[in-house]
């Protein structure tokens, strides 16, 4: 496999979705809502609280937290600890989510895309490889979910900074177990999503039917990566790292079944269900 | 001339159709060879098998002397596929779309403008190729196919759809690379445009090389009567040929066409009108065209089934 050739296919993808608003302003609206949007009201409700009952169930849901976890959150007032907690444990999670869903509507077209356009006729004709042509979509599925997060969590970190910080001291996100997590453990939940997305898509007939089975497929991971980086979050940094690995390795699998699956007879159009 | 490509004995099915069924052919290196036939007559298929996109299912394909299967990625990168519909990418502007191709195929970029100027779509090629004419798809195609300076060039049905302009640009494309010692398959229906590029004609029907020959050859074979054009001053004097005993057949269309028993017998014939007194105006050959040749050799193997 030729890095230069891989990274061909996947420069050409992502110009592609560059110049497709279609696609990219209800993504960037949908990383908007999660990043910016609700964070700033929940965080301003709680922030800007006068009222004592909000304030007291606050109070009850941090009693209800786990040992580790109530050890962890800062801050003088309920409001202050209810603040950091949103912050860091219930809404920072969805930078799980907006990856996963971004790279997922992306890789779902990938393959059936160019099919259903007939410029999978060229592909099958080109010196490409099968892996070159796989990897290069698998690069431009990741990419868009990426560079979404990245902004959208620059931006999320520096808005609870600026309305929990002064609450509890500081600048304080993102915090070192976040780190891991994004950097560590996130990657590999989305190429495990994205090699069985990209599998279908290589299968199906069908956009439509892709968009489909993607949504069945990145649900579960989408839940599993949720509730995988909730729990890390309590956990020390060496647990996240020990997920980390299992999740590359049950990823790697992943990449190279799914690899496996592309076939040019596919990409001319032949075979396929859905 | 040795062969470019060849087929032995190719089968392949999609399900119960077999659209390229014990196919034997060979294509000699440097010529252009036209493959002939109706749709679903495994032409299509045929040019998808030598670049290795779909495998066989039984039988061997040489190209370029390497096996597709097993050396596609080789055959693929010395050759290129012009398909019936161009393959580019919409949202992409012309200038990308040819730098894409470049980068897949290694090609340098510094033939990217003169490509696109040689087939007049160089105007075009900041605007997204969405927003392009058929003709001006087609002219991009080509363009594309010639960046990295194939040896093996299919053209697959590559001016349908397409206005006189584009397609005379597809024929002198055909013309110049044979002149270079590339070797052409064109697969068309379009008989008119195939007429006096074909070094080798084939005439495939259901996933088979029916017949395979050189258009002339094809003609001494298929066309047993000669035609001959025949005009004089005064027509009336023509007429007497309709009942020449060398003539098998007379059709007024313009000037006189007839079909005579054997071509040894035109000096006798001209000879004859001239004695009775008829004034000559033109006697030509009237060599078969291809679509002339295309329907007389269907109705050849109908017979023969």
């Amino acid at each position: 496999m030729r890095l230069d050739r891989m990274l061909t296919v996947a420069r050409i993808d992502l110009r592609r979705l560059f110049k497709s608003k279609d696609y990219w302003i209800p993504m960037g609206f949908l990383a908007a809502v999660f990043f910016v949007a609700l964070p700033f009201l929940l965080l301003t409700i709680v922030t800007s609280t006068t009222s004592s009952d909000l304030v007291n169930k606050i109070g009850e849901v941090l009693q209800s937290l786990p040992g580790p976890v109530q050890e962890n959150v800062v801050g003088e007032t309920p409001a202050a600890r209810g603040a950091y907690m949103l912050a860091v444990y219930l809404l920072a999670p969805v930078a799980i989510v907006v990856p996963l869903t971004i790279s997922s509507a992306v890789g779902a077209h990938a393959i059936v895309g160019e099919r259903e356009r007939g410029t999978g006729e060229f592909l099958a004709h080109s010196p490409l490889t099968e892996r070159e042509i796989f990897f290069g979509k698998m690069l431009a599925s990741v990419v868009p979910g990426f560079a979404a997060t990245a902004i959208g969590f620059g931006i999320y970190s520096l808005l609870v900074n600026l309305k929990v910080g002064p609450l509890v001291g500081g600048w304080f996100f993102p915090t070192p177990g976040w780190w891991v997590l994004i950097i560590w453990v996130v990657p590999p939940f989305i190429a495990m999503a994205l090699s069985v997305i990209l599998w279908v898509s290589s299968k199906v007939r069908s956009t439509a039917a892709a968009q489909q089975a993607a949504t069945l497929v990145s649900l579960p991971v989408i839940f599993a990566a949720y509730g995988v980086s909730s729990g890390l979050l309590i956990n020390p940094v060496l647990a996240a790292l020990a997920v980390g690995i299992g999740a590359w390795a049950l990823a790697a699998v992943g990449l190279i079944t799914g690899s496996r699956s592309l076939h040019r007879e596919r990409l001319l159009g032949f075979g396929g269900d859905g | 001339m040795p062969a470019a490509i060849k087929f032995s004995n190719v089968t392949r099915r999609f399900g119960a159709v077999r659209a390229v069924d014990d196919l034997s052919l060979e294509v000699p290196a440097g010529s252009i060879t036209v493959l002939l036939g109706p749709n679903g007559a495994g032409k299509t298929t045929t040019v998808r098998l030598t670049t290795g996109a779909l495998d066989s299912d039984s039988g061997s394909i040489e190209v370029l002397g390497l096996d597709p299967r097993t050396d596609g990625d080789e055959v693929r990168a010395r050759s290129a596929v012009v398909p019936p519909k161009p393959a580019l990418y919409d949202r992409l502007s012309g200038w990308e779309n040819l730098i894409f191709t470049a980068d897949i195929f290694g090609a340098d970029h510094s033939g990217i403008r003169p490509a696109a100027e040689r087939f007049g779509i160089d105007h075009a090629l900041d605007l997204d190729v969405g927003g392009y004419s058929t003709g001006m798809r087609t002219r991009l195609a080509l363009a594309r196919a010639m960046l990295h300076d194939p040896e093996v060039l299919l053209l697959d049905e590559p001016t349908a759809g397409l206005d006189p302009e584009s397609a005379r640009a597809v024929l002198n494309l055909i013309r110049e690379l044979a002149g270079r010692g590339r070797t052409i398959v064109l697969c068309t229906h379009l008989l008119h445009e195939a007429e006096g590029v074909a070094d080798k004609v084939v005439l495939m029907a259901s996933g088979q090389a029916r017949i395979v020959g050189s258009q002339e050859d094809l003609a001494d074979q298929f066309v047993t009567n000669p035609a001959v054009i025949i005009d004089a001053e005064d027509r009336s004097m023509l007429r007497q040929l309709e009942k020449h005993p060398d003539v098998v057949s007379a059709e007024w269309n313009g000037a006189l066409h007839v079909r005579l028993t054997h071509l040894d017998r035109l000096p006798d014939v001209v000879a004859e009108l001239v004695g009775s007194g008829a004034r000559i105006t033109r006697v030509q050959p009237d060599n078969p065209t291809l679509e002339t040749l295309y329907f007389e050799m269907q109705r050849s193997l109908r017979e023969t089934a």
